[in-house]
C-alpha cells in the first residue's frame, strides 16, 4: 500500500468523521494554561472557530484515528464492506496536528473517534494513549472529546474519562431492531451498559454537595447521536428513545443527524437527500423537553411524526387552544414558556419587566423582535385576541415560517 | 454646554470620573458634549477641574453594562451612558425596564460588544513569526473596540507561547509572563502566511458535507466582514459551487452490494441468536440469559438484566422486587439506597450477606421518565409472571432452605399468588418445594414510612424477620 502523506490522511480521516454531528466544546471544567508549560483553556462556553458551508460549527479537530473497521454498519461510510480509501494516523501525527491547530487558534481541542481495529480494547487503548500524551507530555489544557468503544473493557472506558472533557457513544439507530439489522456487530445492551458505567463514574467524581471538596479531574458529561431517516422509526419513537437516554444516563446532549447519502453507499439503505427539516423539528422538540418543561408525551406519541409545517411548540398550542390566551401580566413562568414565539430569554426579560410595569403588546414586540406570532395566544395590558383567539383556523393569521434554518448546536 | 473629554475611546475611568462630577453638579445630559482626546473640539467650555462631589452609588450591574457599552464604536454610546446614569437617580429600577428605549439601546450595544469579543476569540488566526521559535502573531479587525478587554482570554489560553494580536486600534502582546499593549498597527506588520494553513484548509473542506449545503446559516454565524482574515474562507465559493453536483453523484451512484464477508456475518448473527426455551443449568447461564431476555418488554428501556448474586449453594435467598436506578446502571442487585438499608439491617441481625443469595422477582428496571430522571414503577402481574421463569431457575439451582420475600411483588412471585405482608410476616411459611419462606417489608418501604415512630417499629420488625429467617436456615 502506498504511503500517504499527512494531508491525504487528514482529508480521508476528517471526511470519515463528518457524519458525527457533535462538535460542542462547552461544559468542560473551567481551567487555563497559566502556570503550566503548555497551552489550552476551557471557560465553560464553547467557541465555534469556523463554520463550514453546511452551516455547521467547526469547534474541534474532529478526526478518526483510523477508518479501517472490522464492523459493517450499513449506514456508515467506514463499514468494512465499503470501498472508501483507508488511512491511519500515528499518535504523533494526531498530537502534532492538535497542538499546531490549537496554537493558531483554529480549534478548541480534539474530537477523536476511530474505526474498530483488531479489537475494542486495542482501539480504545490507542485513543486513550493520544489523550494521555496530550495531557501529560504536552500539558494540553484544551478540550478533548473521546468517542468510547462500548465493547472495550470497563476499566479502559473509565480511564478515558481521566483525560477527556466529554465522552460519547453513538446509538445511531433509534430502534433496537434496526440496530440489530443494520449494525450486526453492535449490541445495544453493551452500549447501554457502557453509558451506565460512565454515569456512575461521573457521579462518583462530581464535587460533593458540601462544596468543600476539590472537584476531581474527570470527564463532566456524555452524549450520543441518533440517525434520522435511516430506519423506520417515527419522530415519536426517536423522542421516546431520547427521553429514556436523558433520564437513564444523564446525557448532556442527544444529537440528531439526518441520514446523509455517503459515497459508496450500501444497497440496504436508499440513497436520498438528508431530511434536514425533520432533523430541525426534532431538535426543537428536544429543546422543549429540556428547557421548556414539556413532557415527551405532550409532543409526540410513539409511532407519530412531528408536523414539518409548524414547529412543535406552535403545534402544541394549536392542539391545546383551551389553555390560551395567556395573560402575560399574570401567568407563571411555566405557562409563559408555552406561548409560541416566546423563547427562554424573552420570558426571563418579561418576568423582570412586569415587576416594573404593566406589559403591553409593544413591550412584547421589543422583547422578541416580532409579536405577530404571539397575538392570538396572549392577553397584554392593551391587547386581547378577541375573535381571533377563537378562530377555527389560525394559520392565515400567523406569519409564515421563514425558510428552515439549521439550529446552532450550542 | 459642557465638554467632557476622555483620554481614549474606551477610557472608562475617565468617563466615570467626569460623569460623576457632572451628575453631582446637576448638568443635564442635553448640556454635555462627550469627546475623546485628539478630536477637534468646536463647542463649549472645558470641564471644570473635577470637584469632590457627594458620591452616590449605582448598581454593579450598571457598571458592568457601562464597561461593556463603552467598547462599542458608536459615538452615541457616551451620551447614552450618561443619560442612563442621569435617569438612574430618579428611576433606580430603570435597568429592569428592559423595553425602555435607552435601556434597550444600551442592551443592544452590550450584545454587539459581547458578540464582537466572542467572534474575536473564535476568528483570530495566529501565524508563526518567521525566524523565531514558538512566537505567533495575528492581524484582526474587530467591529468594536474589544481588544483590551479580550486580550486576557488569549493570555489565559496561550500562556505557554509568545504572541501578538495586531489590530487597527491597539495591539496586545504576551511574552509568556506579561500582557502589554501598544498603539494600532496595520496588516503588513503581521506574518503573511503560515505553513499549517494548507492543512487547516484541507480540514475545512473535508469536514463539510455537501449534501447539507446551507450557506446562509454559515454566513449568519461567520459574517463576511471577517472573511478576509480567515484563510479557510478562500475555499468557500468552490465548495458551494460543486456541492450540488457532488451530492447528486452520491445519490445517483449505484449502491455497492454488501461484500461476501458481510453476508457471512449476518448469517452467523442469525445462527448465534440466543435460543429461547432451554432452561439454564447454572448461575452463569442465568446471568447471561437474563441479560438478553425478551420475555417481556421491560428490557427496552432498561440498561441491563440484573440477575441474582451470591454463593451457588446459599441456604438463604432474598428476593426483592426489581433493580432500581443504581442497580440498573451497575448491574448488581441491591446496591442503591434500598440495598444500604438491607445491608444495615443484615448487619444488625447478624446475617452475613456474602453467605446469602440476593436476587429480584423481576430482573429489569421498570420506570417511567420524568424530566431528566426516572421514576420507579411497580411491575405488573404479567411481568412478574414472565420473569418467574428466571426466579424458578435460580431456586432450582441454588436450592435455598429459606426464601425471604421482600415486599408484595416478591411474595407474589415466590408463592405464585398475592400474599399480603402484614398478615403473613413474622412466621415461617411452607413452600411446595421443601423450602420455607418468610415474607417481610421491602427495604425501600422502610425509607418511605412518613411517621418516625412507625418507621422505627417497621424497621425493628424487619430486623426480627431477618433473624428469624437466618435461624430457620441454620
Amino acid at each position: 500500500m502506498a504511503v500517504l502523506d499527512l494531508k491525504s490522511k487528514l482529508a480521508i480521516l476528517s471526511d470519515a468523521a463528518k457524519y458525527d454531528a457533535s462538535c460542542a466544546s462547552s461544559g468542560g471544567r473551567k481551567r487555563d494554561s497559566l502556570g503550566g508549560k503548555g497551552v489550552g483553556s476551557t471557560e465553560g462556553m464553547g467557541i465555534c472557530h469556523a463554520y463550514a458551508p453546511d452551516g455547521r460549527c467547526i469547534s474541534l479537530l474532529k478526526i478518526l484515528l483510523t477508518n479501517f473497521c472490522i464492523y459493517d454498519c450499513a449506514y456508515c461510510i467506514n463499514r468494512s464492506s465499503s470501498n472508501v480509501k483507508r488511512a491511519r494516523f500515528t499518535l504523533e501525527e494526531v498530537v502534532d496536528l492538535t497542538l499546531g491547530f490549537y496554537k493558531r487558534n483554529y480549534i478548541e481541542g480534539l474530537f477523536l473517534s476511530s474505526g474498530i481495529i483488531r479489537s475494542g480494547d486495542y482501539t480504545m487503548e490507542e485513543m486513550v494513549r493520544v489523550a494521555k500524551t496530550l495531557r501529560e507530555v504536552h500539558d494540553f489544557r484544551g478540550y478533548i472529546h473521546l468517542k468510547l468503544i462500548p465493547e472495550a473493557s470497563p476499566a479502559l472506558v473509565l480511564e478515558a474519562g481521566l483525560y477527556a472533557d466529554r465522552v460519547s457513544i453513538n446509538i445511531e439507530l433509534p430502534k433496537d431492531e434496526s440496530l440489530t439489522a443494520l449494525a450486526p456487530e453492535k449490541d445495544v445492551g453493551v452500549i447501554k451498559k457502557a453509558m451506565g458505567g460512565v454515569r456512575l463514574a461521573i457521579e462518583e467524581h462530581a464535587p460533593s454537595g458540601n462544596g468543600t471538596a476539590q472537584p476531581k479531574k474527570y470527564v463532566t458529561g456524555q452524549s450520543t447521536q441518533l440517525i434520522v431517516g435511516a430506519d423506520e422509526a417515527a419522530d415519536g419513537d426517536i423522542l421516546a428513545r431520547s427521553e429514556s437516554l436523558y433520564g437513564s444516563y444523564g446525557l448532556k446532549r442527544v444529537y440528531y443527524s439526518a441520514f446523509s447519502p455517503i459515497p459508496d453507499s450500501s444497497s440496504r439503505l436508499p440513497p436520498q437527500k438528508p431530511p434536514l427539516m425533520r432533523e430541525h423539528r426534532l431538535y426543537q422538540a428536544d429543546w422543549l423537553m429540556r428547557y421548556y418543561g414539556f413532557e415527551r408525551a405532550e409532543i409526540a406519541a410513539p409511532g407519530q411524526n412531528l408536523d414539518l409545517a409548524v414547529d412543535p411548540k406552535l403545534a402544541w398550542a394549536l392542539a391545546n387552544r383551551d389553555r390560551f390566551p395567556i395573560d402575560v401580566n399574570k401567568a407563571d413562568r411555566e405557562m409563559l414558556l408555552r406561548i409560541p414565539g416566546l423563547g427562554v430569554k424573552s420570558v426571563d426579560g418579561l418576568v423582570i419587566l412586569r415587576r416594573q410595569k404593566r406589559v403591553r403588546l409593544d413591550d412584547l414586540k421589543k422583547l422578541c423582535g416580532s409579536e405577530k406570532k404571539l397575538r392570538p395566544f396572549v392577553i397584554a395590558d392593551d391587547w386581547t385576541p378577541g375573535p381571533l383567539g377563537d378562530a377555527d383556523n389560525l394559520t392565515p393569521h400567523l406569519p409564515c415560517d421563514a425558510a428552515p434554518q439549521q439550529l446552532s448546536l450550542f | 454646554m459642557r465638554v467632557a473629554r476622555l483620554s481614549s475611546e474606551i477610557d472608562f475611568d475617565g468617563w466615570r470620573r467626569q460623569a460623576r462630577t457632572l451628575r453631582a453638579q446637576g448638568v443635564a445630559p442635553e448640556h454635555v458634549i462627550w469627546t475623546v482626546e485628539g478630536e477637534g473640539d468646536l463647542f463649549g467650555e472645558e470641564t471644570a477641574a473635577p470637584v469632590v462631589e457627594p458620591t452616590f452609588t449605582v448598581s454593579r450591574e450598571f457598571v458592568a453594562l457601562a464597561q461593556s457599552v463603552i467598547q462599542h464604536r458608536s459615538p452615541e454610546r457616551l451620551p447614552l451612558l450618561y443619560r442612563l446614569l442621569w435617569r438612574l437617580r430618579e428611576e433606580p429600577n430603570l435597568l429592569s425596564v428592559v423595553t425602555d428605549p435607552d435601556v434597550l439601546k444600551a442592551s443592544h450595544f452590550d450584545q454587539a460588544v459581547h458578540r464582537a469579543s466572542h467572534k474575536m476569540k473564535a476568528f483570530v488566526r495566529f501565524r508563526e513569526v518567521p525566524g523565531e521559535t514558538e512566537a505567533y502573531a495575528a492581524w484582526f479587525e474587530p467591529p468594536h473596540r474589544v481588544t483590551e478587554a479580550t486580550a486576557p482570554f488569549f493570555a489565559r489560553r496561550f500562556s505557554g507561547m509568545a504572541w501578538s494580536l495586531l489590530t487597527p486600534d491597539t495591539c496586545a502582546h504576551w511574552d509568556g509572563a506579561q500582557l502589554s499593549f501598544s498603539p494600532g498597527a496595520d496588516r503588513s506588520q503581521a506574518p503573511a502566511d503560515d505553513a499549517l494553513e494548507e492543512a487547516w484548509a484541507t480540514y475545512f473542506a473535508s469536514i463539510f458535507n455537501p449534501a447539507r449545503l446551507n450557506a446562509s446559516a454559515m454566513q449568519q454565524h461567520m459574517p463576511k466582514r471577517y472573511w478576509r482574515n480567515l484563510p479557510e474562507t478562500r475555499l468557500i465559493p468552490n465548495l458551494i459551487a460543486t456541492a450540488q453536483e457532488r451530492t447528486a453523484a452520491m445519490v445517483q451512484s449505484a449502491p455497492t452490494t454488501p461484500s461476501r464477508r458481510t453476508m457471512k456475518v449476518a448469517l452467523r448473527m442469525a445462527r448465534d441468536r440466543p435460543a429461547e426455551g432451554g432452561a439454564p443449568s447454572n448461575l452463569e447461564e442465568v446471568a447471561a440469559g437474563v441479560d438478553v431476555c425478551r420475555r417481556c418488554d421491560l428490557w427496552r428501556d432498561a440498561t441491563q438484566g440484573v440477575a441474582g448474586e451470591g454463593p451457588g449453594r446459599a441456604r438463604l435467598m432474598f428476593v426483592g422486587e426489581q433493580p432500581g436506578d443504581q442497580e440498573d446502571l451497575a448491574g448488581h442487585p441491591f446496591v442503591g439506597p434500598a440495598g444500604k438499608v438491607l445491608d444495615r439491617a443484615l448487619a444488625e441481625a447478624g446475617v452475613p450477606r456474602s453467605e446469602t443469595y440476593v436476587t429480584n422477582a423481576v430482573k429489569h428496571f421498570k420506570h417511567e421518565p420524568r424530566g431528566k430522571r426516572r421514576l420507579h414503577k411497580t411491575p405488573d402481574r404479567g411481568e412478574v409472571q414472565a420473569c418467574r421463569w428466571w426466579l424458578d431457575a435460580e431456586r432450582r439451582i441454588v436450592r435455598p432452605h429459606v426464601i425471604v420475600a421482600l415486599g408484595a411483588t416478591a411474595a407474589l412471585s415466590v408463592f405464585g399468588k398475592a400474599t399480603p405482608i402484614a398478615a403473613n410476616r413474622g412466621q415461617a411459611l411452607q413452600l411446595p418445594d421443601q423450602a420455607q419462606a418468610v415474607v417481610t417489608y421491602h427495604p425501600s418501604f422502610l425509607l418511605r414510612v412518613p411517621d418516625e415512630a412507625a418507621k422505627a417499629k417497621a424497621y425493628a420488625e424487619f430486623v426480627e424477620d431477618l433473624k428469624l429467617a437466618w435461624s430457620l436456615a441454620a
